[in-house]
């Protein structure tokens, strides 16, 4: 039983090591695994969910009936920018549907879409607790408050144009943001440069500028 | 009287509120010294216990009875929920992000109580900067002997993991929460046994969501007396209040309660935009049914006089809506995000939620049928029999009745604005 998938990146190889070691047992390390090698696959293909089967010691069934079960493991390419758009109860009564046309019209993508270029994907998902400030976006898993349909058009132009290279949530909420579900504190120097959750320890984090 | 203990810290230095050195200028890791240095864990539980604190992750559940069930056996573990998911609900959020040290304190505490050596912490998925905010305190307390290994001189060891969640609502109900932290799906599991005796890989395990942890601290160094003695006897302490909708000033207030709804929107909240009057609003949440001006303003705001009036404060959301709202429109955005999240295991939920949305979306868009009334609430009634909150079930866990909440609300409060709807498509079509 090899703990490392030998074809992975060495830093991919490092955090599933790690990983593993997190937890007594090992199937605990399904959903941190399924999201380094989605980082290593581009997304959660059969090819990554063989290897955490592997890693974890279980049939590759097994883990597709987990990853098929939450949102956040994709089952197809996603493009570098995820733009997630939050149309629950709360964003709702504040015109989250109009920041939701802005998005899919700007990118030319409906729900669950990916740009021909492959840059840009685009989901309308369910509440991300930001209903202070809603109506509420995440790219790649970085939250932007209080945006409005020209700032959510504005927000998609930049991301194409810009394509900054790590997706930080203060820059998005200095540059398109408006009312903040609360006082963010202090800037957060990390952000996202893949449409997976920027956290260290699965390593997908990245300083920005 | 204390009216603040959560936001002190993030109030006062906005800009380095989740940093360990403020932690520590401001007090911090001293209730930790005090419980390993002076207090055995029987002692803290008992403090708990007289706190009176009622668990802050909705159910409402006295947190130190919870401890006082955890049985014997080795290993333990404790599992701090920040699994937030709840439509209008963003507290955790902030006391995650913003002083995240009180969050560990707090688990270190209850671990050192518990006789536990090993606790995880929840993360939703979306939540990644709060994960990171959390990894770099526990980083940081690990480096200064605040975590791990003989903590401060003690033979208590503790680690703590934080585990990112994949996108699951139902991963904030506990069993379901600790088959995702196994690596299953997210399936709540039928109770008995309850977490307490078969948990986390079937071992005695306690889950308490992050606002309740985080007052941990609080009651070690002031004990549980003098947090009983904040606000109403049966709701103690202060609560955690994410206000948002339609409101002049939405965010995180921390109150003591005893206020009237009227005090909490109109005063805390601001008031409705633009001058315009509120229609309704849900008192804790999307899952929650939901209180109109004319008979629940001079309510007062607690976990007690809430139930008693048909619903709950649950984590502590209030969603106001004002007088142009659809509420149809806002019950079917409730319904289809329960349909969404239902986990599948049970008949009535996954077949109900679903067969709800459809109706009222064929209501919305101009296809209502005369009978669409009773029909939504014949499958109400097959999902929570009888129709009351809180709510008898025929599922293994609370999520299909909360889709009942908005349909029960908008048929008991708004019915003619639902028959008009109706009664204007019938013309429509024909």
């Amino acid at each position: 039983m090899t703990a490392v998938i030998s074809h992975w990146s060495q830093e991919n190889q490092s955090a599933a090591k790690s990983i593993l070691d997190r937890y007594p047992e090992k199937r605990s390390a399904l959903m941190p695994l399924l999201y380094v090698a989605s980082l290593e696959h581009e997304y959660a293909s059969d090819d990554a969910m063989r290897e955490v089967a592997s890693l974890t010691g279980i049939s590759a069934a097994q883990v597709l009936s987990v990853a098929s079960f939450y949102t956040m493991f994709k089952a197809v390419p996603v493009g570098r920018y995820l733009i997630s758009v939050c149309t629950s109860v709360v964003c709702y009564l504040n015109n989250a549907d109009e920041v939701l046309e802005a998005v899919e019209g700007t990118t030319g993508v409906d729900s669950g879409g990916i740009t021909h270029d492959g840059a840009i994907s685009v989901e309308r998902v369910e509440c991300i607790g930001a209903c202070g400030g809603a109506p509420a976006v995440q790219v790649n898993y970085e939250t932007v408050e209080g945006l409005t349909r020209e700032k959510a058009e504005a927000l998609v132009n930049w991301l194409r144009d810009a394509k900054p290279p790590v997706v930080l949530a203060d820059e998005m909420q200095q540059l398109f943001g408006g009312q903040r579900s609360f006082d963010w504190g202090p800037m957060d120097p990390d952000g996202a440069v893949r449409p997976i959750p920027a956290f260290g320890p699965y390593g997908s984090v990245e300083e920005g500028r | 009287m204390t009216d603040k203990i959560l936001t002190v810290r993030m109030d006062a230095y906005p800009a380095d509120s989740q940093t360990l050195s403020r932690y520590l200028d401001t007090g911090g890791y001293e209730a930790l010294t005090k419980a390993l240095d002076q207090m055995s864990p029987e002692e803290i539980i008992e403090e708990v216990k007289a706190s009176n604190m009622r668990g802050r992750g909705g159910a409402g559940f006295p947190m130190g009875v919870k401890w006082g069930f955890l049985a014997p056996a080795e290993p333990r573990y404790l599992v701090v929920n920040c699994d937030e998911s709840e439509p209008g609900t963003f507290n955790d959020r902030q006391l995650a992000e913003r002083d995240p040290h009180q969050l560990l304190e707090g688990i270190a505490i209850s671990s050192y109580a518990l006789g536990v050596h090993h606790a995880f912490i929840y993360v939703r998925g979306e939540y990644a900067k709060a994960a990171r905010r959390i990894q770099n305190a526990i980083d940081e307390a690990t480096e200064a002997g605040y975590l791990g290994k003989d903590i401060r001189d003690s033979d208590f060891s503790l680690e703590v993991t934080v585990h990112l969640g994949g996108g699951a609502y139902i991963c904030g109900e506990e069993t379901a929460l600790l088959n995702s932290l196994e690596g299953r799906r997210g399936e709540p599991r039928l109770k008995p046994p309850f977490p307490a005796v078969e948990g986390l890989y079937a071992q005695p395990t306690i889950v308490n969501n992050v606002e309740s942890i985080s007052n941990v601290p609080w009651i070690t160094m002031h004990g549980g007396a003098a947090y009983a003695a904040i606000g109403p006897e049966r709701s103690a302490g202060t609560k955690m209040m994410s206000i948002s909708g339609h409101i002049n000033k939405p965010g995180n207030y921390e109150i003591v309660m005893g206020m009237t709804w009227r005090d909490l929107i109109f005063d805390v909240g601001g008031g409705i935009p633009d001058g315009k009057s509120l229609k309704a609003w849900i008192p804790g949440g999307a899952s929650a049914p939901w209180f109109v001006p004319d008979v629940h303003l001079d309510t007062i705001v607690s976990i007690d006089d809430v139930a008693a009036n048909g619903s709950m404060i649950g984590a502590g959301a209030v969603v106001t809506m004002d007088e142009t709202t659809n509420v149809v429109a806002v019950a079917h955005r409730i319904v289809r995000f329960f349909a969404h999240e239902s986990c599948g295991q049970c008949t009535p939920c996954r077949e109900g939620t679903s067969w709800m949305e459809a109706v009222l979306e064929r209501i919305l868009q101009g296809g209502g049928r005369t009978e669409d009334i009773d029909l939504l609430l014949d499958i109400s009634d097959n999902i929570s029999p009888g129709l009351a909150w809180p709510p008898a079930m025929t599922t293994i866990c609370p999520l299909g009745p909360s889709a009942v909440s908005p349909v029960t609300s908008i048929t008991r409060w708004f019915r003619p604005e639902l028959e008009a709807m109706i009664a204007g498509s019938e013309v429509a079509v024909g």
